[in-house]
């Protein structure tokens, strides 16, 4: 069958079953609404949680990132994983015996201030926005290349499908809606993956199909495999450390932890459950589901970047003959090149394709004088690897078609989450927490509509016409949660002298050093050109990439908030003993 | 660890008192304890339990964090260059670290936690039905 139509059939009757659970579970209180009526199952929720919590960038960026990173994109990997490790023990039990239904919410009565449950309320919408917009546009990208239709129309399809679930359902609509995205997402994820690792190791399972040997060759592992072809065409080897400094991957690996754990629309997900030990669970299960596509991603990723070079390259580097001839190239090439992410120049015009690292000063000399090559002819861009992956690999159309809807399943169900976040933000927090207490339930909960319908034409907006950044979003959301929240939310369960003017001063301090230190380099709200110094190592502050600043900006808001607490007065009796009380499971 | 049995040893010091008749006081008396001493030692009792349940959970939790820091911070960056020179498998351990084994230990630490926790908050009686 076609692919165009077959994408259509797939990602068609994948909608239709979200939209169909979304009818089916319906909220009807507020309760329900944010939280789910606090009766969602552990395993539902660890599902519905990864779901939510692996967006488009861990489908479609992450396994390219490692691809053409190697070893030094173990920061994701990591980074992404153990926040969860952090969120178990450090934030998760005691927020679900609070039991209220927002981050916001908690900061507010733990610091007995509403200038407190204000600054969270900004720390959220500024972190949540941003992020969301970055999933919109991968929801806008995801359906305009499959179903070739302009990006404003792929955008405009995918508003429709949020509006639709997140607007009706609540966290209700979006916990049921997001466990089949779950399913779809993990399925197209690791169908693929397990099919090219039978094909080169005769191990369909990813994991050990990556330390295992290659198929046809006398017990050569496929690492080694691998380090050696890339390293005869001069690039350093895929397992070993080359980018980053020590300093930086130690700090982003942090940041990117701290972040995971002070997410909002992470977090008010172990809201939902009915009991403190099921937080616990829950968060192991959702550590559990994500791990599946997390450690299933190297394979993906060192196997993309073997099958690309073994295509290119098909017969000894520097024979003249050895290159790929540009007019026998595969297929997906062809595809891939009409979209503008994948090119060739044919710099020594001998119509052959020759792939090679062009930034090794002396390899690239070597090559030049040698093989007469001109330069790197091929430019792969990251994000394509993942989709690419099963066109490489010269898997069936099903397949294709089904990493198609895959990839708008990751980047939805996270749209939904954090639009629900943000729309609890305004609703609860914001409007009957702060502007109109008296507000009724019915009310709030039509509030709470209206202000995610308005954060959906939002983000559409901003999706259509982002202000210049990609990348950078997803560490902005990340620093931004690691520095203002985190800290904050996990001193007001471990410290009783923790004061409001210590948590304001701190969230302070984190938010804003964090933004100046990432607009410094990155342009005043990313504003092209507005950057005060330029975006590298000579001029980073002992040399700490923006990226990374978050875990700088976390340490700066703990230090703040407990020198200013302890000059300040303790917090009153009954904020002490509401921390007592959030610390055990059951009042004794 | 000994410290984690301290209510215990507590409680059960406290159980040859009840050969002596029980001072019934209030209905509302906490399930855990066999006798019912009268309101203020109560209250100072459940204090000091509750202050050694939360020193039991920061320690456990202590316990895996250090864990969880040293799987990933440790071998997975600092000692990866040094612990790829031993294989596993086909894969380098610093590298299987990094991309692989950090990640199962995390769930593992998460696991244990759990379950660890469950059984502190029966020996402290907090848990919930």
């Amino acid at each position: 069958m076609d692919l165009k139509l077959l994408t259509f059939i797939v990602v068609g009757a994948t909608f239709a079953l979200y939209i169909g659970i979304a009818i089916w579970a319906r909220a009807s209180s507020t309760s329900e609404f944010y939280v789910a009526g606090k009766g969602v199952n552990p395993i539902a929720n660890g599902m519905a949680t990864a779901a939510d919590w692996m967006s488009a960038a861990s489908f479609i960026s992450m396994a390219g990132l490692i691809a053409f990173m190697g070893f030094d994109a173990s920061v994701y990997l990591m980074g992404w994983t153990g926040g969860y490790v952090l969120m178990a023990m450090l934030l998760a039990p005691y927020l679900r015996k609070f039991g209220k239904f927002t981050v916001p919410e908690f900061i507010g009565d733990r610091f007995y201030s509403r200038t407190a449950r204000l600054v969270a309320i900004i720390c959220l919408l500024v972190m949540s926005i941003t992020y969301v917009v970055g999933q919109m546009r991968g929801v806008g990208i995801a359906f305009s290349r499959f179903l070739e239709v302009d990006i404003a129309v792929g955008l405009a399809a995918g508003m429709t499908i949020v509006f639709i679930y997140a607007v009706l359902g609540g966290m209700k609509g979006i916990t049921y809606t997001q466990i089949a995205q779950y399913v779809v997402l993990i399925f197209a994820y690791t169908v693929p993956a397990v099919f090219i690792s039978l094909q080169l190791t005769g191990m369909p399972l990813p994991q050990i199909g990556l330390g295992s040997t290659v198929v046809g060759t006398d017990g050569v592992y496929l690492l080694d495999k691998l380090n050696q072809v890339i390293a005869d065409i001069g690039f350093p080897a895929y397992t070993d450390r080359n980018t980053f400094s020590t300093l930086n991957m130690v700090l982003l690996t942090l940041a990117l932890m701290i972040g995971t754990a002070g997410l909002p629309h992470v977090i008010i997900r172990f809201f939902t459950v009915p009991r403190v030990r099921d937080a616990r669970k829950s968060a192991f299960w959702a550590l559990f589901f994500i791990a599946l596509l997390y450690t299933t991603a190297p394979a993906v990723g060192a196997m993309a970047i073997y099958n690309l070079v073994k295509t290119v390259q098909p017969g000894e580097v520097g024979h003249p003959e050895g290159s790929l001839l540009h007019e026998e190239r595969p297929r997906w090439m062809h595809t891939w090149e009409a979209t503008g992410l994948l090119e060739f120049k044919d710099h020594n015009e001998d119509g052959r394709i020759q792939y090679y690292n062009d930034k090794n000063p002396e390899f690239s000399a070597m090559a030049t004088e040698e093989y007469g090559w001109q330069g790197s002819e091929l430019r792969v861009d990251r994000d394509i690897m993942v989709l690419a992956n099963p066109e490489i690999a010269g898997l069936p159309n099903w397949v294709i078609a089904l990493v198609a809807a895959g990839g708008i399943a990751a980047a939805l169900s996270t749209a939904a989450g954090l639009l629900l976040a943000i729309s609890s933000a305004i609703s609860h927090d914001l409007l009957k927490g702060i502007i109109m207490p008296k507000i009724s339930e019915k009310r709030e909960l039509m509030a709470g509509r209206i202000s995610m319908v308005a954060a959906i034409l939002l983000a559409g907006y901003l999706g259509l016409n982002p202000p210049g950044f990609a990348a950078e979003v997803v560490a902005l959301a990340f620093g931004l949660a690691a520095s203002s929240l985190f800290p904050v939310l996990m001193l007001g369960i471990f410290s009783k002298r923790m004061n409001s003017a210590g948590a304001i001063a701190g969230m302070l301090t984190g938010l804003i050093s964090t933004l100046l230190y990432i607009f410094i380099y990155k342009g005043w709200f990313f504003l092209p050109g507005t950057n005060v110094f330029p975006d590298n190592a000579d001029y980073w502050l002992l040399g700490i990439s923006p990226q990374s600043f978050g875990a700088i900006g976390a340490a700066l808001n703990f230090a703040v908030a407990i020198a200013v607490s302890r000059v300040t007065a303790p917090p009153p009796a009954h904020i002490q003993e509401l921390v007592e009380s959030v610390r055990v499971p059951r009042a004794g | 660890m000994v410290d984690e049995n301290k209510p215990q040893a507590d409680e059960e010091n406290k159980t040859p008192a009840a050969d002596t008749p029980p001072l019934k006081t209030e209905a509302e008396a906490a399930p855990a304890a066999p006798v019912t001493p009268p309101a203020a030692e109560r209250a100072a009792i459940q204090d000091a339990d509750r202050e050694s349940y939360w020193k039991a959970n920061v320690r456990l939790l202590s316990i895996c964090l250090v864990i969880w820091f040293v799987v990933s911070f440790g071998f997975g960056i600092l000692l990866a260059p040094l612990l790829n020179h031993i294989s596993l498998g086909g894969y380098p351990l610093g590298f299987w670290f990094a991309q692989q084994g950090s990640i199962y230990v995390f769930l593992l630490l998460i696991l244990f936690y759990a379950w660890r926790m469950g059984q502190i908050d029966r020996k402290f009686n907090v848990h919930e039905d």
